[in-house]
């Protein structure tokens, strides 16, 4: 009934000799919302940027195990095909300034020299515009620099920039931190929108976020996975006490 | 003076008031009278330049009324510059300035873009030894003296420029525009080269992140995220360029053939309005020659002017409001 989309196995990452995340298992369910959460400093943000394999780019970066996309481990295969399949958005919206909006939902084809017709890029402009829910604000200014919109309409439009590749798995990186709370419930509600037919893999540090949000929780503690499981049974009863104590906000 | 009194006297009252007004005689002599010097000797400094720009101007003009009397604007388009019958047209010089700098751009914009993309870290993952030593001998070319670019394009350039005109079957000279535009192009790049990287730096790591993220090819990154980004900053670098390569005499002097003639190719010597005033100012006895010159001083016054000045309008123009 549930088919495992992502399945990290023994994962371990990070800088030089210091390793950020230890030994890290879980798996993540087509269709679902699962929300990584723990205190500052926990790997979380690592984590989330080894599934796209964006961890290299940090100088020094070192991993161990091994991230299963659909069974095929994505160290075996190329970056950039693994980025292509998972789309990201990250902590601060971050729009490409020199190009227009409707260039910046296109930004993926644009950069990848996938050349496209005229209604086949409209088309792609307006499914993303519309499943990111910013159709109707931007229509009339599709063709104007991206960067006088707002925060939250930024990270709407790297959302949508994101979708419109059609990813597999969509990785947000506390995508609502910058924002305020109109934009945050605004971002909130897309997501449960979105996977309907989008796995979305989703950073915070806010516990009521990702009570409000998620299927399923990762808790991460000083880079170790403490628990995993459903979000239900995590917020109500939690196996671990360093969960509780983190939950009941004794720390973090 | 009337507080001061006033306070002192209050201090007979209660001691702790003495201590205040000593305090603010303290704040009076360090802190304000130095504000009020550093405001005014910046004033002076910044007037002072405006005030030299204005008298370097001037003393051209007036030293060259002679030769604006005499011509006119054929100055501009006659072609025959003979200090024999006093004729003096600067068109082949204005010709050999345009050629030499133009062609020495196109020769150094691909090789300062390399570079600055290089050393702007798009790709060296670490501060590598290699970067290191790269930038500090870019650093180290800018510094070398003209002259001595001049030795290097007569000893090294020149031969090889003759053994491409035997090539092509040209009369070889070795020297002229074509020499000249390569020893220009080395002295240039440095320049470009350093000013790029800076822009290039400055790119936000966050959308060039996004790009990778969308699962972009370090090239896809540069050609449309960083380049599109630094475009002002590159614009502004190659004018800045430009406007050495068109004002820079030495090297080009000792390159560039020193012939008075019309260039009819690239390969043919000529001379550019630098460098005729640096050949011929020791031996212009001649009123008008002298003044003629000075003329050309005037025109490379100008034109350097208005090189910065159109440099400073594609950077506003182009400028990315965030």
């Amino acid at each position: 009934m549930e088919s495992e989309v992502l399945k990290i196995e023994n994962f371990s990452a990070g800088f030089g000799k210091c390793f950020v995340l230890k030994d890290i298992n879980f798996s993540v369910q087509q269709n679902k919302i699962t929300a990584i959460m723990g205190p500052s400093g926990c790997g979380k943000t690592t984590l989330i940027r080894c599934i796209n394999r964006m961890h290299e780019f940090s100088p020094g970066a070192v991993y161990s195990g091994r991230i299963l996309l659909h069974g095929e481990d994505i160290y075996s295969i190329n970056p950039i095909i693994v980025r292509r399949k998972i789309g990201m958005v990250f902590q601060r919206p971050n729009p490409f300034p020199t190009m227009s909006i409707y260039d910046n939902v296109l930004s993926g084809f644009i950069l990848n020299g996938i050349r496209l017709k005229k209604e086949e890029k409209d088309q792609i402009v307006f499914n993303a515009l519309q499943k990111s829910g910013l159709w109707e604000e931007v229509k009339d200014n599709l063709h104007r620099r991206g960067t006088f919109l707002s925060g939250g309409q930024q990270q709407r439009l790297c959302i949508a920039r994101a979708l419109a590749m059609n990813p597999d798995i969509l990785l947000l990186d506390e995508p609502t931190s910058s924002l305020d709370p109109k934009s945050t419930l605004l971002i909130e509600q897309l997501m449960e929108e979105l996977k309907q037919s989008i796995t979305i893999l989703i950073v915070t540090h806010n516990i009521a976020q990702a009570a409000r949000i998620s299927d399923y929780v990762a808790f991460l503690y000083l880079g170790e996975l403490i628990e995993f499981g459903p979000s239900k049974k995590i917020f109500t009863a939690p196996e671990n006490k360093k969960t509780e104590e983190y939950l009941t906000g004794k720390f973090g | 003076m009337d507080t001061n009194n006033n306070q002192h006297k209050l201090c007979h009252i209660n001691p702790d008031w003495c201590w205040l007004s000593r305090v603010k005689r303290i704040f009076k002599i360090t802190d304000i009278m130095p504000d009020f010097l550093f405001r005014k000797i910046i004033l002076i400094s910044g007037l002072s330049i405006l005030i030299l720009t204005i008298m370097i101007l001037v003393s051209l003009v007036t030293n060259s009324m002679l030769s604006i009397k005499t011509f006119g604007f054929k100055f501009f388009t006659a072609r025959v510059w003979d200090p024999v019958f006093d004729q003096y047209g600067s068109f082949p010089f204005i010709a050999g300035t345009l050629l030499t700098s133009f062609l020495a751009l196109i020769i150094s914009v691909p090789f300062s873009l390399a570079i600055s993309l290089y050393l702007g870290g798009e790709f060296i993952k670490e501060k590598s030894f290699f970067a290191g030593f790269l930038k500090n001998s870019i650093d180290l070319l800018s510094g070398i003296p003209s002259v001595v670019y001049g030795f290097f394009g007569l000893f090294l350039i020149v031969p090889i420029v003759r053994y491409i005109q035997m090539k092509f079957g040209v009369e070889p000279y070795g020297v002229g525009i074509f020499t000249a535009s390569i020893v220009l192009a080395i002295m240039i790049i440095p320049f470009s080269a350093s000013l790029g990287r800076e822009v290039i730096e400055m790119v936000p790591a966050e959308i060039k992140e996004a790009g990778y993220s969308l699962g972009s090819t370090r090239f896809e990154v540069i050609r449309y995220i960083i380049l599109p980004y630094c475009k002002s900053g590159i614009i502004a670098g190659v004018l800045l360029a430009l406007g050495r390569a068109i004002g820079e005499t030495m090297a080009v002097t000792m390159v560039v053939g020193n012939s008075n003639i019309m260039p009819s190719n690239i390969f043919s010597p000529a001379n550019t309005m630098a460098s005729v005033i640096a050949n011929e100012f020791a031996e212009a006895i001649k009123e008008l020659h002298f003044s003629s010159l000075i003329e050309i001083g005037v025109v490379l016054f100008f034109v350097t002017t208005v090189i910065s000045i159109s440099g400073k309008i594609i950077i506003r123009k182009f400028a990315i409001r965030t």
